[in-house]
C-alpha cells in the first residue's frame, strides 16, 4: 500500500498547495470535457429518432462587459454557454429545471434562470454572472454581505442567491408588487415578509435563509 | 433534448406561415415551460420559432376604455403596469401569486395562457399519459390525484390548468387576439378558448395549426373590489390546489372564477348570482357535478372556504 505522500503511477507529482489546486482545477476541466463528450455521444444517439442533425449557430453576447462570440448547437442554454463554453461556473446547475434558482444570472438588468432559456436567443443581450459582480478583491457589497451574516453553508447555491438579492432590490425600487405587497398602488416596503416571497425562486437546502435574509436586509438598509 | 432548427420570426403572419408549412413547428417566447419539458422530452419540437423579436410587448389603452396586453408583455411588466394594478388588481394579484421573479421575468402573456398542466403524470414519460401520448391511458385516475382536477374532467384525463393568470383574464372577460397562417385575424374570447378533454386531452385550446397570439384585449375597468385568493402547499413557489378570482360590487354582484380544479379557468356564470347569498351557495353552484377522486375531495370544502375568506377581504 503506496504511503500518503507516494505518487500512483502516471499521477503527476503535487509539490505545494498552489499546484495541487491547480491540478484540481485541471481534473474539473477534465471532468466537464468528459461530460461534455458525453453528451455529443448522447445527441448523436438522438439523431437517429429525429432524423434532424444538430443545427449549429453563432451567437454574439456581452458577458460581464466582454464581448463574446459562441458557435453553439441550438440546444445549449444560456447556462451550459456560461459554464462549458465561457468557464464561468459561477452560476450553477442545481435541478435544471428552474426550480431551484442556482442558475440565476442578471440578462440587461433582470434576473433570470440561465437554465430555461437557449443561448441562440440571447443575441446582443448584456449578461451579469457572479463574476461580473464583483472579484475577491472588491466584492459587491452583496457579496460581501453574505460573507458578513454568513449566509451560506456548503456555497452551491450563493451564486444565483446574490444575483437574485442584488435583482430584488432593484424591482423593489422600480416599484414592482409581489405577492405580499399589501398597497398595490404603494410603492413596496422592505421588510422580511417582501424579501422572503421574492426571494423565493431560489432554494437553499443548507437552509441559510435567516442569514440571507440579514445580508440582503443590511445591503437594503445601507441603500436606502 | 432532440436537435431542432432555430429561425427568428419577422412579422405575426409570417410566423404564423412558416410554422403551418411546416411540420413540428413550436414558438418560443420565454420558454420558461417549453424548454422545461423539452429537456424532459416530453416536448420534441424539430424546428423553433423564436418570437421574441416581434414587436408584441406593448400594453395599450383600446378605444373602448379597455386595455390591450401584447403577447410578449412578461408577466413582471403585466403585473407592474399602474393601469393594470389600479383598474384590473385582480389580474396583478394572480400574476404575483404564480411563478418565482425569474420566471416572471421570463414568462409572457400569450406563453402562460399555453403552459401545460403539472400533472405529475404528464411529466413523467415512464407512465401512460393521454395528454402526452394519446390513447396510452391515463394513470393519474387511481393514482396520485391531490392536486387533480374535481370538475370539468374526463375518463381520459383529469389535469388541471395549472395557471394562475388565466383565472383572472376570466373573471376580467379577456378576449385572446391572434394571427392565422393565411394573414386573417380572430378574436377568440377566453370562455371559449380552452378545450375541455373529453376524449381528446392532447387538444387544448381552439388554436389551429399555425395560428399565433398576437395579444390578450380587457374590457373596460369593471370596477368592484378585486381579489385573488390562492390556497397552496407553500407560502410562495407551488400551483394552486384552490384559488379564487373575485371582482366583487359594492350593491353584492360580482363574478368569480376557480383555479387548481378544473382542466380550464372554472367560471360558471349562473354561479355568481348566489354571490349575496355566500360562499356555501356559490361553491354549490360553481362545483355542481363535481366528480373528485378520493385523495381531492378535499378540493370541494377548501373551495367554500377560499371563497369565504376572499368574500370577506372583499367586503373588508
Amino acid at each position: 500500500m503506496p504511503r500518503s505522500n507516494e505518487s500512483y503511477p502516471g499521477e503527476p507529482e503535487i509539490k505545494s498547495v498552489t499546484e495541487f489546486a491547480m491540478t484540481r482545477r485541471r481534473l474539473l476541466l477534465g471532468t466537464a470535457a468528459t461530460i461534455a463528450l458525453t453528451s455529443v455521444q448522447t445527441a448523436a444517439r438522438a439523431q437517429s429518432d429525429t432524423a434532424g442533425d444538430p443545427t449549429i449557430l453563432k451567437v454574439t453576447f456581452t458577458v460581464n462587459g466582454a464581448a463574446r462570440q459562441l458557435t453553439l448547437d441550438t440546444r445549449t442554454t444560456l447556462l451550459d454557454a456560461l459554464r462549458e463554453h465561457l468557464s464561468l461556473t459561477g452560476p450553477k446547475k442545481g435541478c435544471d429545471h428552474g426550480q431551484c434558482g442556482a442558475c440565476t444570472v442578471i440578462v440587461n438588468g433582470r434576473r433570470i434562470n440561465a437554465c430555461l432559456s437557449l443561448a441562440v436567443m440571447h443575441e446582443g443581450d448584456s449578461i451579469t454572472t457572479i463574476e461580473g459582480l464583483g472579484t475577491p478583491q472588491t466584492l459587491h457589497p452583496m457579496q460581501a454581505a453574505f460573507v458578513k451574516h454568513d449566509g451560506y453553508q456548503c456555497g452551491y447555491c450563493t451564486p444565483g442567491q446574490i444575483c437574485s438579492a442584488v435583482a430584488v432590490l432593484g424591482e423593489i425600487k422600480a416599484g414592482i408588487p409581489s405577492h405580499v405587497t399589501t398597497d398595490l398602488a404603494a410603492q413596496p416596503a422592505i421588510n422580511d415578509a417582501e424579501i422572503r416571497e421574492r426571494m423565493s425562486g431560489n432554494i437553499c437546502r443548507c437552509g441559510a435563509y435567516s442569514n440571507i435574509l440579514e445580508a440582503i436586509t443590511e445591503v437594503a438598509g445601507r441603500e436606502a | 433534448m432532440k436537435s431542432f432548427t432555430y429561425e427568428r420570426a419577422s412579422t405575426p403572419a409570417a410566423a404564423a406561415a412558416a410554422a403551418s408549412r411546416r411540420r413540428g413547428t413550436k414558438f418560443i417566447a420565454g420558454g420558461t415551460n417549453l424548454l422545461d419539458l423539452m429537456k424532459l422530452e416530453i416536448e420534441t419540437p424539430l424546428h423553433l420559432i423564436d418570437v421574441n423579436g416581434l414587436a408584441l410587448d406593448k400594453i395599450e389603452p383600446m378605444p373602448d376604455g379597455g386595455l390591450r396586453i401584447g403577447a410578449l408583455v412578461r408577466n413582471t411588466d403585466l403585473a407592474a403596469d399602474q393601469r393594470v394594478r389600479q383598474d384590473y388588481a385582480v389580474l396583478s394579484r394572480a400574476l404575483v401569486a404564480g411563478a418565482s421573479g425569474q420566471l416572471r421575468n421570463k414568462a409572457t402573456t400569450a406563453g402562460n395562457l399555453l403552459q401545460r398542466t403539472r400533472c405529475p403524470y404528464f411529466y413523467d414519460t415512464n407512465q401512460p399519459c393521454n395528454k402526452r401520448q394519446p390513447g396510452s391511458g391515463c394513470a393519474a385516475i387511481g393514482g396520485f390525484s391531490r392536486s387533480l382536477a374535481v370538475i370539468g374532467a374526463s375518463e381520459t384525463c383529469i389535469a388541471t390548468h395549472p395557471s394562475d393568470m388565466a383565472v383572472a383574464m376570466r373573471v376580467l372577460d379577456a378576449t385572446v387576439e391572434t394571427v392565422r397562417p393565411d394573414g386573417e385575424t380572430r378574436r377568440i374570447p377566453l370562455a371559449d378558448f380552452y378545450r375541455l378533454p373529453a376524449g381528446t386531452p392532447h387538444l387544448e385550446t381552439v388554436l389551429e395549426n399555425g395560428e399565433l397570439i398576437t395579444s390578450v384585449a380587457l374590457p373596460k375597468p369593471p370596477g368592484g373590489r378585486h381579489v385573488y385568493h390562492k390556497v397552496r402547499d407553500r407560502a410562495s413557489y407551488a400551483f394552486a390546489l384552490v384559488s379564487v378570482a373575485l371582482i366583487l360590487q359594492p350593491d353584492g354582484d360580482g363574478r368569480v372564477a376557480l383555479g387548481g380544479v378544473a382542466p380550464r379557468p372554472w367560471r360558471v356564470e349562473a354561479a355568481e348570482a348566489e354571490l349575496p347569498h355566500g360562499a356555501k351557495a356559490v361553491a354549490a353552484a360553481l362545483l355542481a357535478g363535481a366528480k373528485p377522486t378520493e385523495e381531492n375531495a378535499f378540493k370541494l370544502p377548501l373551495t367554500e372556504r377560499t371563497l369565504g375568506a376572499a368574500l370577506i377581504e372583499a367586503r373588508a
